[in-house]
C-alpha cells in the first residue's frame, strides 16, 4: 500500500477558539484563508463567528478582522475595498463572512445593494439554518419542518433560495459548497479569488447543538445533505450553471438517497410525520427538475 | 492681523458644504439622498463626475449602509464624509454609535429636519440632538459661512491625534441648506495646508488585528472612559484649531460658544443654530430700547462647553434658552444642558420650545419673550405655538 503524504501545512485559523464541539466554522475559515492568502480582510457581522473570534485579548484569525453590526457587513466591506483600491492595493481580497440571518434576513438589503453595485467583495454565507448564536431561533434559511425555539411545531415555510436570488443579481460568480467536500469548496474559493466583482459562496454548515445531532456527525450530515440532493453543489459563473463534485451524478433521481436518511439523524426533524417527509422529498425532486432545466441550457 | 482679500461666492448652504468637501478632499464618500440634504449629494456627484473631486462615491441603498461604508473606508485609511437628515439620521443611528464607539475619524453633515410622525420635511433640531450620547463631536452652524467653515474644521478636529472622534456638523434644513448667502472661501492651497493628508490605517496585512471584538465588562468600561477623556480633551483642541482657522480666514468669530453683547447684559438668550441670527436682531432692537440684553450661542454641543456657559451666565439675572428639540417628559434639550452646567448657581433658567417642524420664529418672537422675562411674566417653560 502506498501512503499518500500531505505536506505539513500551517494552520490559518488557530485552534483553541471558542467554537462549539463539532462546529465546522473554524475548518471552513481555515480552508478559506489558506486559499486566499494573508492579504485578506474578514468582515464579520453579529453571528457565531463574532464569539469564535474571541475578545479584546486576542483572536484566532491570522488576517485582519473587522467586526460589524448585524446588518452592515456588505456596506463596511464596500468601504474597505474602495479605499484599498484607492490606495493602490489591487489584489487584497475583502471577504464578508456572515451567517444565514445576517445574509438572508437583517443584512439582505445591504447584501443586495452591494451585489447590485458589483462591489469587489467575496461574500460567504455560512448557513447553519437558524439564529444559532442567540440559541436556535428560526431564520428565513431554516428548512421546512425544522424545530427551532421559535418554531416548536416545525417551520411551515420553505428555505429562501439564496444562491438563486444572488444569481438573479447577475453577479459574476455564485456557488454552493459543503464542508463534507473540502476540495470542491477550496476550488470554488480559488475560482472566486480569480474573479473581480461581487462573488457569493453559500456554505451549508451543520450545527450540532442547533440541529440536534452528535458532534461527531458533522461531516456525515453535511455529506448526506449533498447525497440526498437537499444541498446541491453547483456554481454559476457569469450566468453559466454547472453542477460540481458528486452533485453532477445526482440528476437521475434513483442516484439520490431518500431525504429521510438525512432527516432522521437530526433531532430538529424528529417530529416529522411520513407526509411531512414526503412533502420535503417532493420539494427536493421539484428543485432537481428545475436544476435539470438549468443544466440543459 | 493681515486680512486677506478673499474670494467670495454666492452659495446655498448645501453647495457651500459641498464646496468645503471638494477642498477637504475625502477619498471615499457614501451618501443616500434625503430632503433637505439632496442638492448637496447632487453637487458632490457633479464634482466627482467632472474630476474636480477625486473620490469614490458609494451610491448606497440606505443611510445605514452609508455610514457603514464610510466606516469601512475610514478603517482602511480614507478621509470620509457622509450627509443626511431626520429619518436618515435615525436610520443610520446604529452605525453612528458604532463609529463613535470605535472612535473612527469621519465627518457627517446633518441638514437638520423634524422627525416623523407626523411627516415633516421642515427644520427643527430633534434629529441632531438625538445623537448627543453617541460619542460624536457635534457642532452647529448659524449661517452658510459657518457651515462652510465648520465643515473644513470638522476634518481637522476629527483627525487630531488627541481627539480621534467622529464629528457631526449640523445646519438648519432649508433655512441654511437652501438659502443663498455670499460667503468667503479659502483658496485650495490654504485648505491643503490646514488639512494635511490623513495618516491612519487599521487594515495592515503585516500586522493583522481584530477591530471591534467582544469586550468583557472589565474592558468595556475602560474603552468608554477613554472616550470620555477624549471628549474632555477635545474642548481645548477645538478651540486651538478654531483659533488657527481664524488666523487663516481672517475672520474672528470662532470658539465653543459665541457671546453676542452679553458681557454687560443682565438678561440673555441661549440659542443654537440658524435662529441665533434672528436672536441677534432681537438683541440689537432691545439694546436700542436701552435693555441690557445679550445672546449666548452654543456652537459646539458635544463636548458641551459647560465651563464657558458657566463663565458667561453666572453674572446674569435671568436666562432663557430657546429649544428646537424636546426631551418629552423632561424639557427643552438645550435648556436641560444649560441647567446642568449651571448646577449650584442662583441664576434663573427659563425654557422656550419653539420652531418645531419648521414653525416660523422671527426676531419679534424673541423680543416678546424677553419683555416677559424682564417683567417676570415668563414661565419656567413656554411653548410658542
Amino acid at each position: 500500500m502506498t501512503l499518500i503524504t500531505v505536506p505539513k501545512r500551517q494552520i490559518k485559523f488557530l485552534r483553541g477558539n471558542a467554537a462549539c464541539p463539532g462546529c465546522p466554522i473554524p475548518k471552513e475559515l481555515d480552508i478559506l484563508l489558506e486559499e486566499l492568502g494573508e492579504k485578506t480582510v474578514l468582515v464579520v457581522p453579529a453571528s457565531c463567528t463574532t464569539v469564535i473570534m474571541g475578545d479584546t485579548s486576542g483572536m484566532p484569525s491570522t488576517v485582519p478582522v473587522v467586526h460589524s453590526a448585524f446588518a452592515a457587513a456588505p456596506a463596511i466591506a464596500s468601504g474597505i475595498v474602495r479605499q484599498l483600491r484607492m490606495r493602490g492595493d489591487k489584489d487584497a481580497t475583502v471577504v464578508v463572512w456572515a451567517g444565514d440571518g445576517g445574509t438572508a434576513d437583517i443584512g439582505f438589503a445591504s447584501l443586495s445593494g452591494a451585489a447590485e453595485r458589483n462591489e469587489d467583495i467575496l461574500y460567504v454565507c455560512y448557513d447553519n439554518e437558524a439564529y444559532m448564536n442567540t440559541g436556535i431561533q428560526r431564520s428565513s434559511l431554516t428548512p421546512h419542518g425544522a424545530w427551532t425555539t421559535t418554531t416548536p411545531e416545525g417551520k411551515r415555510e420553505f428555505k429562501k433560495p439564496m444562491p438563486f436570488i444572488m444569481a438573479e443579481h447577475k453577479i459574476p460568480y455564485v456557488a454552493t459548497a459543503s464542508i463534507a467536500y473540502p476540495f470542491d469548496y477550496q476550488a470554488k474559493v480559488r475560482k472566486a479569488k480569480s474573479i473581480h466583482g461581487f462573488r457569493y459562496i453559500h456554505l451549508l454548515s451543520p450545527c450540532p447543538p442547533g440541529w440536534r445531532f452528535d458532534s461527531s456527525l458533522t461531516v456525515e450530515i453535511a455529506k448526506l445533505a449533498v447525497e440526498t440532493g437537499i444541498w446541491p453543489l453547483f456554481e454559476i459563473e457569469y450566468g453559466e450553471f454547472r453542477l460540481t463534485s458528486v452533485s453532477k451524478t445526482l440528476l437521475d433521481k434513483s442516484k439520490r438517497k431518500p431525504v429521510e436518511e438525512y432527516l432522521k439523524l437530526q433531532g430538529r426533524f424528529s417530529k416529522l410525520k411520513p407526509e411531512d417527509i414526503k412533502r420535503i422529498q417532493d420539494y427536493v425532486d421539484e428543485m432537481w427538475e428545475e436544476i435539470a432545466q438549468m443544466v440543459k441550457k | 492681523m493681515q486680512v486677506l482679500k478673499r474670494k467670495s461666492l454666492a452659495l446655498v448652504g448645501n453647495h457651500a458644504v459641498a464646496y468645503a468637501i471638494k477642498q477637504a478632499k475625502p477619498q471615499v464618500l457614501a451618501v443616500y439622498p434625503i430632503t433637505p440634504q439632496t442638492t448637496m449629494l447632487e453637487k458632490l456627484s457633479e464634482y466627482i463626475s467632472n474630476g474636480e473631486l477625486k473620490a469614490e462615491l458609494i451610491r448606497v441603498e440606505s443611510e445605514h449602509s452609508a455610514l457603514a461604508a464610510i466606516y469601512g473606508a475610514a478603517l482602511a485609511g480614507a478621509r470620509v464624509f457622509t450627509a443626511t437628515a431626520s429619518q436618515g439620521l435615525l436610520y443610520m443611528t446604529e452605525m453612528i454609535y458604532w463609529a463613535g464607539g470605535q472612535r473612527v475619524p469621519m465627518v457627517a453633515a446633518v441638514a437638520t429636519r423634524a422627525i416623523a410622525e407626523p411627516w415633516s420635511i421642515w427644520d427643527d433640531h430633534q434629529d441632531f440632538v438625538s445623537k448627543r450620547d453617541a460619542i460624536w463631536i457635534q457642532m452647529m452652524a448659524e449661517n452658510v459661512q459657518e457651515a462652510y467653515d465648520l465643515t473644513i474644521q470638522a476634518f481637522r478636529i476629527s483627525e487630531d491625534e488627541r481627539v480621534i472622534l467622529p464629528v457631526m456638523m449640523g445646519f438648519d434644513g432649508f433655512i441654511l441648506t437652501h438659502t443663498m448667502e455670499r460667503i468667503e472661501v479659502l483658496e485650495d492651497w490654504e485648505v491643503d495646508s490646514f488639512l494635511p493628508p490623513r495618516n491612519f490605517n487599521l487594515i495592515d496585512f503585516s500586522d493583522p488585528i481584530g477591530i471591534g471584538p467582544i469586550a468583557t465588562p472589565d474592558e468595556y468600561i475602560k474603552y468608554r472612559y477613554e472616550a470620555k477623556k477624549a471628549m474632555d480633551r477635545a474642548k481645548g483642541v477645538i478651540e486651538e484649531i478654531m483659533r488657527e482657522y481664524e488666523k487663516l480666514s481672517g475672520r474672528k468669530q470662532y470658539g465653543l460658544v459665541e457671546c453676542y453683547k452679553c458681557e454687560d447684559a443682565k438678561y440673555v438668550f441661549v440659542t443654537m443654530g440658524a435662529w441665533s441670527g434672528d436672536a441677534k436682531v432681537a438683541v440689537d432692537r432691545l439694546r436700542n430700547e436701552g435693555l441690557e440684553v445679550g445672546l449666548l450661542k452654543i456652537r459646539v454641543f458635544r463636548p458641551f462647553p459647560k465651563e464657558k456657559v458657566r463663565e458667561y451666565l453666572n453674572s446674569m439675572k435671568e436666562v432663557v434658552v430657546f429649544d428646537r428639540a424636546v426631551s418629552y417628559g423632561s424639557g427643552g434639550v438645550l435648556a436641560n444642558e444649560v441647567k446642568a452646567a449651571m448646577y449650584g448657581s442662583n441664576v434663573n433658567i427659563h425654557s422656550v420650545i419653539a420652531g418645531l417642524g419648521g414653525k416660523d420664529v422671527r426676531p419679534l418672537h424673541f423680543q416678546q419673550v424677553m419683555y416677559d422675562l424682564i417683567n417676570g411674566k415668563l414661565e419656567e417653560e413656554r411653548w410658542l405655538l
